[in-house]
């Protein structure tokens, strides 16, 4: 008998990157996704684990902290998102940790113009005086439940389930061509 | 006739379009209105119900007549109003609701027919017969009245929503709105202004009014300059805001590529705008108010406003003789305007008995207009003194009644306008939008200086309000003249008026409703239709109230008032629903395994969102009970792979995750161990059942649940809401993990050896009996694995992280294909599920409890759970009530149908017999039969009985046998074997 | 119309689901009797005027929310998590 192998494979195949007139899109791998509930009263001494073993506080609601490669994303009331760093095993004292490393379809929307972009599909004010780095929205993306989070200065980075990778570059794609069409 | 040096055209780009198939030119910055006068066309349309020859009346959107379909083939547009299209090289309009064409229309006959047509005329003339109505008078009126027509193909065209957001929203940038911009921008504040037209200025570029010393559009220029140099202000045009909403939220419609006919691919035609506004400032001007009086509804009759604006903004004469008749110095404004054009002024027309008069043209005074004559365009009008009447020759006849402020947007959230005697006119109400403030001509202030004025206090307030400081800037220079105006909606006299120049209401029409009764506006409007076409009664419904109150006899605050709904000027559909059609309608959900299995040419089926192999079929199989009976043998001999991953998974941990799994689940998981799955029943609150599915106690305090895949939804929203709601002290943490794992069940006597190819420790009996769960290695991977079963067989799910679905989905084919056994869909899972008895939402459709499917023992007595009180009132545990059953066919009639009712052998079936319902049928291979769930009233009493099955809709009945729901292995021998 | 969620601020009335009146909150104790279950699960009030309702905010963070509103003026007075801010 043949000897079988697991491969893995990557979710947006085939599909990214995409590029259309300033604006572009990428699949990023973003190595370990974990989410992080605080257990009942312990959202405290798990910020203090958090910080000692990753450096990084837990993030306050509607904000991220840390930087790519470590990054803690609020994710929900008593929720934040591990993203980059597999989570200290001493976080489990404090919260439940759970991984979510393959449930995520993670993409880099970045340009000139990738405001506009969003402008349709998200009913949240994205711009850059009012959503600054480091600033993350739970909120839809098109038919969606999103996380968006300003990862740079002409860049987000989008969170959606796994299974809807296929829509959200659909989406995404229209939209950047109606931003692009109007020069 | 174009006039030389005036107007804001670009002469130098000279543009060529047709109409009805006619070349003309016309130069850029020409709308199709202005650009047709300009070449001396005054018929652009035919009215809805007449079809009366009717030209443009106005220079707006609230253009009645002049509605043109643009375009052809799937791109065509139509009831586009020539007021509003620009003009781009080789533009394609066609008139409308005529044949055979504009100059000569056939169903011109219902002019001559009009003493029958009148007010509510198909509510008397067409009672009866009463099946006439369908087969000859509908489809006869809708073919005799309309407007455009659409192409009857999918849309070519592409639209887009978006959303903006702002501290304020400015609407209207006429001197109002461009004074409230300038001074928010100024003051730092957030700032969209937006105006429906292509160019900002509103009638500052219609007239000849100076600001600051300046021709008004100068003015309006350098403000706009300025406002594109500040940041924080967003100009948008050709953007009508339509509606206002709760909490500051605002549509808007952007017409973005309907004036160039150089499209780029995915360019959106227009763009539907949701604008949250902290605060907002109405700027919408005001409507000019056409007067009542007989047959003023011919080609080269107009506002005396929409004149002045073709004259100054597009340097077009509407005629080469022009007469000027109303009720407010505005006519001797519009004689100005033409004289210093050079078009010859041929007499004006004042009402009022103490009017300014004129040495450089006629004024008659206290005269008024009583009738016109020239079927395709205005010849002569007839004008009324004290003296007599006297006919004067002309081809274009400027009129003004006053002017209607445009408060439509302050009564999209209930607010009525008031009546101001002095001014004649409905202004808004303060306050009717929170967060609203109006300002200008909408609001009643008509002078320049005004709307200046206005427009800076609107928004200094509106500024206070956000806590910004302005540095209030002085008002620029302007006329201040103050509103002399003296009430003027019709002309008495025989003949018909017209009030809704779009639906063809006349005056007779609504003194005709009041006599009849109508008395109230609002059925008055209903009774004419007066007010009810596109335009929205925006050039009607306030003379209209006038005259209605006239003729019942009250004043115009006492008869009523007019409101107005959303949207402020027509929004197309696929501008609401942009890109929502097609593959954006919803999103989709793809397994791991969706690309595998479509190359297997496996149909899929939606389960909510999800797509999900229906079979799979192989060469030679010709229909799906082909595919679907191997399927389920091959499960039954051999074993059979099926991607389970839509199954709602939610990863449930916490000091207090057992207690709260026992107060969502009938039944207990406390005392589940670890290492242990348990098929679990959740109820509503109202103790009918909710969702079933099995949970596995990964850990102490750690639990996977799983639900079912259309519920998974509801149910995490459930989950959350009494964790958040009702238990907010306990410690539970609740996380989907639906797409986290690729999960697949194996299925079959030979599942063992399936997975003994890729599991890196083998399985045996021993440590993974019936229910096990636990942690194993697939070829180097950790994954889980459950010892669970939705056909009855020996069977396993096992799941690995999403990125190795693919894979894993592809080894598993490979390996039971070796075995002699594949891939199983959606088919054949609920044949194997059917002949087990299994439950799923056909039986658990929100209206059975668990007594009534046979799983009453399922709720606990030693502890409280959502849904127990309720479940105990006594009908819902009644021997009596419909429960479940399995049914096997046994006369001559072998099919079972779902939704089919059933009765008593020897009773009629009628619903006074009904015995119950069948939910889910199949043929069972195993059994060589079509099989049966059902709910049956006192069915588990009732086993060996024989019923009638009867389908209504599909003529079938059908004699059974009352079963035990389960068909097959019903001692579950092969689940544990 | 716009809601304010206690955790991420004011928002689009799309990303929330809609349940019902806040009663749903105050569940009886199992042995309170028909009349109490009776109105927990299916008597509710119509006010004109303030009203108490829950929200969820699906297309968000997942809390669940109690608005107080106007049904006259479409007001929104307040909103607060119907944990009680315990999560």
């Amino acid at each position: 008998m043949y000897v079988d192998k697991l491969i893995a494979q990557t979710l947006c195949d085939g599909l990214l990157p995409l590029t259309i007139g300033t604006v572009s899109v990428t699949e990023v791998d973003p190595g370990a996704i974990h989410a992080v509930s605080a257990f009942q009263g312990q959202a405290k001494s798990l910020s203090e684990a958090m910080k000692a073993a990753h450096g990084m506080a837990l993030p306050a609601p509607n904000r991220a902290t840390g930087k790519s490669g470590a990054r803690a994303v609020w994710f929900g009331p008593g929720q934040v998102m591990l993203i980059g760093s597999t989570p200290d095993p001493l976080l489990s004292a404090h919260a439940a940790v759970v991984d979510q490393s393959d449930a995520w379809a993670v993409v880099r929307l970045e340009g000139d113009g990738a405001e506009d972009v969003l402008a349709r599909l998200v009913p949240v004010d994205l711009r850059p005086q009012q959503f600054k780095r480091g600033h993350t929205a739970r909120t839809l993306l098109f038919h969606m439940t999103a996380s968006i989070t300003r990862v740079g200065e002409k860049a987000f980075q989008i969170m959606v389930f796994r299974s809807m990778a296929t829509s959200l570059v659909h989406d995404l794609q229209r939209a950047m061509e109606g931003v692009a069409a109007r020069g | 006739m174009r006039v030389a040096d005036r107007g804001l055209i670009d002469r130098g780009t000279p543009v060529e379009f047709s109409f009805d198939g006619i070349r003309y030119s016309g130069f850029q910055g020409d709308t199709l209105a202005s650009a047709l006068l300009a070449n001396g066309v005054r018929l652009m349309g035919r009215s809805f119900k007449y079809h009366r020859p009717r030209g443009v009346l106005t220079a707006g959107s609230e253009e009645p007549n002049a509605l043109v379909t643009i375009g052809r083939g799937a791109a065509q547009d139509p009831n586009v109003r020539a007021t509003m299209q620009e003009i781009y090289p080789g533009l394609e309009a066609r008139s409308q609701n005529r044949w055979p064409s504009l100059n000569f229309d056939v169903m011109a006959v219902n002019d001559l027919a009009a003493p029958f047509l009148g007010a509510g005329f198909y509510y008397k003339t067409f009672m009866w017969p009463r099946s006439f109505w369908e087969n000859l008078y509908e489809p006869m009126i809708r073919r005799a009245a309309g407007l455009g027509a659409l192409s009857g193909q999918a849309n070519a065209d592409t639209y887009e929503s978006a959303y903006a957001f702002c501290d304020l929203l400015v609407i209207g940038a006429g001197p109002a709105g461009l004074m409230a911009a300038l001074t928010a921008g100024r003051a730092g504040a957030d700032v969209i202004l937006a105006d429906e037209s292509n160019q900002m200025g509103g009638r500052l570029l219609a007239e000849t009014l100076e600001v600051d010393g300046k021709p008004g559009h100068v003015w309006v220029d350098e403000v706009l300059a300025e406002l594109r140099a500040m940041e924080n202000v967003r100009l948008m045009t050709r953007t009508a805001v339509a509606g206002a909403y709760d909490q500051g939220t605002f549509a808007a419609l952007e017409r973005v590529m309907h004036h160039t006919g150089d499209r780029p691919a995915g360019a959106p035609l227009e763009t539907y705008w949701r604008i949250a506004a902290r605060r907002s400032v109405l700027a919408a001007g005001a409507l000019e108010r056409p007067v009542a009086f007989r047959n003023n509804d011919r080609p080269g009759i107009m506002t005396a406003g929409a004149v002045r604006a073709y004259l100054n903004r597009w340097g077009v004469a509407a005629g080469r003789s022009v007469t000027i008749f109303g009720n407010t110095d505005d006519i001797h404004r519009t004689a100005r305007d033409l004289l210093a054009a050079g078009v010859h002024v041929a007499a004006v027309i004042d009402s009022r008995h103490d009017g300014p008069v004129s040495t450089d043209y006629p004024v008659l005074r206290g005269a008024q207009v009583c009738g016109t004559s020239g079927r395709k365009g205005l010849e002569s009008i007839t004008v009324r003194r004290a003296s007599g009447e006297e006919r004067i020759q002309t081809d274009c006849l400027a009129m003004t009644g006053g002017w209607n402020p445009s408060v439509h947007l302050t009564c999209h959230m209930n607010g009525r306008p008031t009546w101001r005697r002095d001014i004649a006119a409905f202004v808004p109400t303060p306050g009717a939008v929170p967060g609203m403030r109006t300002a200008g001509a909408c609001n009643g202030a008509f002078s320049t200086a005004a709307c200046l004025r206005e427009g800076i206090s609107a928004a200094t307030e509106a500024l206070g309000d956000l806590g910004l400081k302005a540095s209030k800037p002085a008002p620029p220079q302007a006329e201040d003249q103050p509103c002399e105006i003296a009430q003027l909606w019709g002309v008495p006299g025989k003949g018909r008026a017209w009030l809704d120049f779009q639906n063809d209401v006349t005056v007779k029409d609504v003194k005709q409703a009041a006599t009849e009764n109508f008395r109230s506006v609002e059925h008055m409007k209903r009774y004419t239709t007066q007010g009810m076409a596109t335009d929205q009664g925006k050039n009607s419904n306030v003379a209209a109230l006038a005259i209605l109150a006239d003729a019942t006899g009250r004043a115009i605050p006492e008869t009523g008032t007019t409101t107005f709904r959303p949207p402020y000027s027509p929004i197309a559909i696929a501008a609401l629903g942009a890109g929502a059609e097609g593959a954006g309608f919803k999103p989709q959900r793809l397994t791991t395994s969706h690309k595998a299995s479509v190359a297997r040419g496996a149909p899929m089926v939606e389960a909510g969102l999800w797509y999900r192999p229906s079979y799979f079929p192989q060469p030679g199989e010709t229909t799906w009970r082909q595919s679907c009976d191997r399927e389920v043998q091959m499960v039954r001999t051999a074993v059979g792979v099926c991607d389970v991953s839509t199954l709602g998974k939610i990863d449930i941990q916490g000091r207090d995750a057992a207690q709260f799994l026992d107060f969502v689940y009938t039944n207990t998981f406390s005392t589940l161990k670890v290492g242990r799955v348990r098929y679990g029943l959740m109820l509503r609150e109202d103790g009918f059942v909710m969702d079933d599915g099995t949970t596995a106690r990964l850990g102490d305090s750690h639990f996977l649940m799983t639900t079912t895949t259309a519920a998974a939804g509801d149910v995490m929203k459930h989950l959350e809401f009494v964790r958040q709601g009702l238990r907010p002290d306990w410690d539970v943490s609740l996380v989907s993990v639906t797409e986290q794992w690729a999960q697949f069940a194996v299925a079959g006597p030979k599942s063992r050896e399936v997975l003994n190819g890729l599991l890196d420790t083998p399985l045996d009996d021993a440590a993974w009996p019936f229910m096990a769960c636990g942690p194993v290695s697939v070829l180097g991977v950790p994954g889980r694995l459950f010892r669970i079963s939705f056909s009855g067989e020996h069977a396993y799910e096992i799941a690995l992280p999403a990125r190795y679905g693919a894979s894993l989905f592809d080894i598993l084919t490979r390996q039971a294909e070796a075995l002699g056994g594949g891939l199983y869909g959606m088919e054949a899972l609920n044949v194997l599920r059917i002949e087990k008895g299994f439950i799923t939402h056909a039986e658990i459709h929100g209206r059975t409890t668990a007594f009534d499917i046979g799983m009453g023992r399922m709720v606990s007595q030693k502890k409280d759970c959502i849904g127990k009180t309720m479940s105990e009132r006594p009908g819902l545990e009644e021997p009596g009530r419909e429960r479940l059953v399995g049914l096997k066919p046994i006369g001559e009639s072998r099919q079972l149908l779902a939704g089919a009712h059933l009765y008593n052998e020897e009773d009629a079936p009628v619903r006074t017999n009904d015995q119950g319902y069948v939910t889910s049928v199949c043929y069972s291979p195993t059994l060589g039969s079509m099989l049966g769930l059902a709910f049956l009233a006192d069915g588990p009493d009732r086993h060996g009985e024989i019923v009638k099955m009867v389908d209504h809709l599909r003529g079938v009945t059908t004699l059974c046998e009352v079963t035990d729901p389960v068909f097959f292995d019903p001692e579950g021998e092969r689940v544990r074997g | 119309m716009r809601i304010t969620c206690p955790y991420c601020g004011e928002r689009d009335r799309r990303e929330f689901y809609y349940r019902g009146a806040a009663v749903d909150l105050d569940r009886p104790a199992p042995d309170a009797g028909p009349d109490a279950w009776d109105d927990f699960v299916y008597l509710r009030d119509n006010p004109a005027g303030e009203t108490r309702d829950l929200w969820y905010h699906e297309g968000g963070c997942g809390a669940w929310i109690v608005v107080t509103r106007n049904t006259l003026t479409h007001e929104v007075s307040a909103t607060e998590p119907a944990s009680g801010g315990k999560r």
